[in-house]
């Protein structure tokens, strides 16, 4: 490939070149023929990745000047200096080639990794699909495409490990977003993994701590050929910072500000021209006006995930955390609002850790007292220190950090301040520390619920949420849960409902909602509130973190009758029912659950039979996990017990049977606890029992006779009491040795366990061998005790099964002295 | 006495070659006949005696607004110790310039005579070449504890070279002609600092004429605090000023 000539003719083309979308398509064909002069243009630094590894060093030269503005800019100054000035028809045309070079990107990206002929645009759509293709393919004539694969994995000398893990989201999340237009491809990536990191964040069911770790650096793209006027304009300045005196330095850093800092280009400028370097140089001199003119830069640029992670490469964090306590406060608050920023990532949270940080920003908070006439400036300080703590308290061992140096009572402390401002990140450092039990049990005793409750009514959405997502979180526990109510919470939260426009919002509020609906008496409080009909309408086009938390609430509510009627009145169980095809085991939990609450009133059973909710939810018996499993087998108990023909209903499911006896195989207790309850349902009809004792659920029953766990042992003997009453059971279950076991069930503490295992022994004791036995583990006591129970059920059961054993005593005496 | 303090007034203008239009002029223009007198009455106050100082402590704490009268009477007393120190050309009345140099190069780090002497003049509102007591305390209570508007005044004065109001393209590159320590080496070796000149002008000259007036200056520093000290540090940077507090003011716990 002659690509060593390819850079001349390619200078007089570029100026030429028309912007729009003709070029864009001009280019890309060229390209798929064969690279020849656009080559360089469109992958830049691509082809330099490439050229690393492979033997066509004469191409070396070739790429060096994209175009005539970067041919004369590299050999002349008098150029660069006449080209400052007319930057304004220079910046433009940039931008458009970036967009290009995105569009180009992804595409590359798709099929490098695939072994698709490149030259087929069909070829190209499914390679964009299939993204887990083998990479290092490469066509000889189409190099381009495979080096801009290499140039994902290599691009960044510093983190060669994480950039080949990293290209494959890029990749996917490129070739997702291409179509979108507008920015640089690098921003695209910046957002991709935002929108990452905040659906992590949001995803409140859990902690967040170590979920909004993986942001990786990317390595941009565009090459050092393309050059923006920023770039010239900041090199211009950085010189300054460099090589002058604290005024020189001063004078340049005040002017570096005048660039869009926000701005990615800029951004990266700074870190290009080495300024990034001098800039954290800078941190640890001793000049307060050079530190704060500096960090001023920093606190701008650390928005860029590149940025943080360079800062935190070249020790940044550590120099910052020590101006923590530097007597200007200024400086202090710049320091920690830059630590906010750059510590986003599990690293740079270590790092402020281990170097007192954490300790530092705690005392900041404590350093000003609330009174009446705090100032400006010292909310500001608060404000940052809270900022920092929020962003840190993302890891497990950070929040156990500020908890020891005294952080929870100031938190606990700023939370009754009323500056949104404050108040937006200490809320949101105690939702990410509410995951904590200690935490919980300190905003429980703290009195925090209150202001919570309170800044839920608050007029800003960010505050309300992050309150929300604290409830949701600390309302885990059944005290507060309590609180919440006593605090009059409960209405606002059914009020927040309405936003249903802020995804974020809504997903923390029904979070909080579900969570709290957990306590019978919320419930009826929010009978009061109308909540359970808004929730239903809330079951359609949400995305699934509300999806997740609105079903929670209504499984919840499901659990008083009155509710479940509302439910049906208001058409929830369609939508409901159509959710069991979803695929997120947490929504699926939750949904069976509903489903199951649902299905215990008849009147729904037969709107959820007539959906086929059975079957789905019979199916979803046979997803991987174990959570989904039981909670869809807990659900088929209600449904069993209120459908009508259930046996022939069982029955149509074909393959049901077996795959629910096999379940008996599980190696995960709340599984077997809910098919063993499931099984005895099922067992009631006679002909269902035949084909499950043809599929071995006997001896599978008998196996787990051996378990401490009472809520198991409860559930398998009704199972055993159900299956005894098929052909030759119960002597197969004495066979099996499950009769001895069971014996001894008699002896836990839980009543429930006793009626259940009374029943079975009752059923066992029909056969004279299971008597023998039974007796020989002295059952005999323990059941004449219960005999004087208020029990009906395990009255009449352990009477019956003494009445057997006693008969079986008789008759045996008859037969030896009669 | 006059031609006393002029004797010793003269080699110290002389050090500092930077500046060749500074206080040394303003003596030049004759000083108000009255004047000694004046002097002569403050003098009292000034030489320890126990109830003149007192009075001089009132009348300082009313009219300086930034410090306690405990404070008032430290700083008084450090001007004693210094007047003492001195040499006594102005019989007690105050101090010179090389007093204050070495006072404020021990107190605030303050090293470069060019920005020394503007200080001194600033502080020195008479143009006596001698700081009074008053003018002491006046001029610290703007180093250290001064609003942003009167550091604004007094660092625009101290830039103001030639005190025309303006702080000139010639005034900017004086003060910034040894703050580039890295010359590219293939350019002039003044191309840097007028660069600098022009960064610094393109940020600060709102009206565009080409100098900075008051309003530019005041408009710049409101928006970025940090241009209030843009073309020389002038001011005590916090640490130094916290320590000199700190060692002045807690001297007498009375």
């Amino acid at each position: 490939m002659p690509a060593g000539a390819a850079a001349v003719p390619a200078v007089p083309v570029t100026p030429a070149r028309p912007h729009g979308n003709a070029a864009g398509h001009g280019g890309a064909r060229r390209g798929r023929r064969g690279p020849r002069v656009s080559f360089p243009r469109w992958a830049p630094v691509t082809l330099r990745g490439q050229l690393k590894g492979k033997d066509i060093d004469y191409e070396r030269k070739g790429d060096l000047y994209k175009d005539i503005v970067t041919f004369l800019r590299g050999r002349s100054p008098r150029f660069i200096e006449n080209m400052a000035k007319q930057e304004y028809s220079m910046s433009k045309e940039p931008a458009h080639k970036k967009n290009y070079q995105h569009v180009e990107g992804a595409e590359i990206s798709g099929q490098s990794q695939s072994h698709h002929n490149l030259t087929e645009k069909t070829e190209c759509e499914k390679g964009k699909s299939s993204s887990a293709g083998p990479t290092g393919h490469s066509v000889k004539p189409y190099m381009k495409w495979k080096s801009s694969g290499l140039s994902a994995s290599q691009g960044s000398d510093k983190f060669p490990k994480k950039g080949s893990e990293e290209r494959k989201s890029r990749t996917v999340s490129l070739t997702t977003k291409k179509k979108a237009s507008g920015k640089s491809k690098s921003v695209k990536i910046q957002e991709a993994s935002k929108g990452k990191a905040s659906v992590s964040f949001e995803d409140v069911s859990e902690s967040s701590s170590e979920t909004d770790e993986d942001e990786q650096p990317v390595r941009r793209q565009e090459g050092s050929t393309d050059l923006s006027a920023e770039y010239w304009g900041i090199q211009k300045l950085a010189k300054y910072v460099k090589g002058g005196d604290p005024t020189a330095t001063l004078i340049a850093l005040c002017s570096m500000r005048d660039f869009n800092l926000s701005e990615e280009t800029c951004q990266l400028a700074i870190k290009d021209t080495g300024c990034l370097e001098v800039l954290i140089n800078l941190l640890d001199t001793e000049e307060i006006k050079c530190q704060t003119g500096s960090l001023k830069i920093l606190k701008e640029i650390s928005q860029n995930m590149l940025i943080r992670h360079a800062i935190a490469d070249l020790g940044g964090l550590e120099i910052m955390v020590k101006i923590l306590d530097s007597p200007d406060t200024d400086l202090k608050c710049l320091a920690a609002e830059t630590i906010a920023n750059v510590a986003k990532f599990k690293r740079a949270r270590k790092t402020v850790r281990k170097h007192g940080g954490i300790k530092r920003l705690v005392e900041l908070l404590e350093s000003i007292s609330m009174g009446s006439s705090y100032q400006a400036k010292d909310t500001e300080t608060v404000r940052c220190a809270a900022l920092a703590l929020w962003s840190c308290s993302k890891s497990t061992k950070n929040k156990k950090a500020i908890r020891k140096a005294g952080g929870i009572p100031l938190l606990a402390r700023w939370l009754k301040c009323a500056h949104a401002n404050i108040l937006i990140p200490i809320v949101g450092t105690l939702q990410e520390c509410a995951s904590e039990p200690s935490y919980r049990l300190a905003i429980r005793t703290e009195g925090m619920i209150e202001s919570l409750v309170k800044n839920l009514s608050s007029e800003h959405e960010e505050l309300q949420r992050h309150c929300a997502s604290a409830i949701f979180k600390c309302a885990e526990d059944e005290e507060i849960r309590d609180l919440v109510r006593k605090h009059e919470g409960l209405q606002p939260l059914s009020a927040l409902l309405d936003k249903s426009e802020n995804k974020q919002l809504l997903a923390a509020v029904t979070g909080a909602i579900w969570k709290c609906a957990i306590s019978r008496e919320n419930v009826l409080k929010f009978q009061e509130y109308k909540t359970v009909e808004t929730l239903v309408t809330l079951l359609t086009d949400q995305p699934e973190e509300v999806l997740i938390n609105v079903i929670g609430a209504l499984g919840e509510c499901c659990q008083e009758e009155e509710n479940r009627g509302t439910i049906r009145r208001s058409g929830g169980i369609a939508p409901m029912v159509n959710l069991l095809t979803a695929t997120n085991p947490a929504l699926l939990v939750n949904v069976n659950k509903a489903v199951g609450g649902c299905a215990m009133e008849p009147e729904n059973m037969a709107i959820i039979d007539s959906l086929d909710g059975v079957r789905l939810l019979w199916s979803l018996l046979k997803n991987p996990n174990p959570d989904v499993q039981a909670s869809a087998a807990w659900a088929l108990c209600p449904c069993i017990e209120n459908a009508k023909n259930s046996g022939e209903m069982v029955r149509s499911f074909v393959g049901g049977l077996e795959l629910i006896v096999n379940l008996l195989k599980s190696n995960d207790k709340e599984v077997l606890t809910s098919v063993c309850a499931a099984i005895a349902n099922i067992a009631k009809d006679e002909e269902n029992l035949a084909v499950m004792t043809d599929h071995g659920v006997v001896p599978l029953l008998s196996k787990l006779a051996n378990t401490n766990n009472n809520k198991l042992r409860r559930h398998l003997a009704e199972a055993i009491a159900h299956c005894c009453m098929w052909g030759s059971n119960r002597v197969a279950f004495g066979d099996t040795k499950a009769v001895a076991p069971l014996a001894r069930y008699l002896k836990a503490k839980d009543p429930l366990v006793h009626r259940a295992t009374a029943l079975a022994l009752y059923q066992l004791s029909e056969d004279p061998n299971n008597c023998v036995i039974m007796h020989e583990n002295g059952v005999v006591k323990l059941l004449l005790a219960m005999v004087g129970s208020t029990d009906d059920i395990l009255q009449e059961a352990a009477a019956g099964c003494i009445a057997n054993i006693r008969r079986l005593a008789l008759a045996t005496e008859k037969a030896k002295y009669g | 006495m006059r031609v006393n303090t002029r004797s010793l007034f003269c080699p110290c203008v002389c050090l500092c070659p930077t500046r060749p239009c500074g206080p040394a002029a303003p003596p030049g223009r004759g000083r108000p006949p009255a004047l000694p007198r004046q002097r002569r009455q403050e003098r009292l106050p000034a030489a320890m005696s126990r109830k003149g100082r007192k009075l001089v402590v009132d009348s300082l704490t009313r009219s300086a607004k930034h410090f306690t009268k405990s404070e008032v009477e430290c700083l008084v007393k450090l001007f004693d110790t210094l007047v003492a120190k001195a040499s006594s050309q102005f019989a007690g009345a105050g101090f010179d310039r090389t007093v204050f140099r070495d006072t404020l190069y021990n107190a605030f780090g303050m090293t470069d005579d060019a920005v020394l002497d503007r200080v001194f003049s600033t502080f020195d509102k008479d143009n006596t070449g001698c700081i009074t007591v008053e003018e002491w305390v006046e001029g610290l209570a703007v180093l250290l504890r001064g609003t942003l508007e009167e550091k604004m005044k007094y660092c625009f004065a101290i830039y103001d070279l030639n005190g025309d109001g303006y702080i000139s393209k010639e005034e900017m590159f004086q003060m910034l002609k040894h703050s580039l320590l890295i010359q590219p080496a293939d350019e002039e070796p003044d191309e840097g600092v007028k660069d600098l000149v022009e960064i610094a002008l393109k940020k600060m000259d709102y009206d565009h004429d080409g100098k900075l007036s008051f309003t530019d200056f005041e408009k710049a520093v409101r928006d970025e605090n940090l241009l209030l000290e843009a073309f020389g540090p002038c001011l005590p940077d916090i640490k130094s000023s916290m320590s000199f507090e700190q060692k002045i003011f807690r001297e007498t716990p009375k």
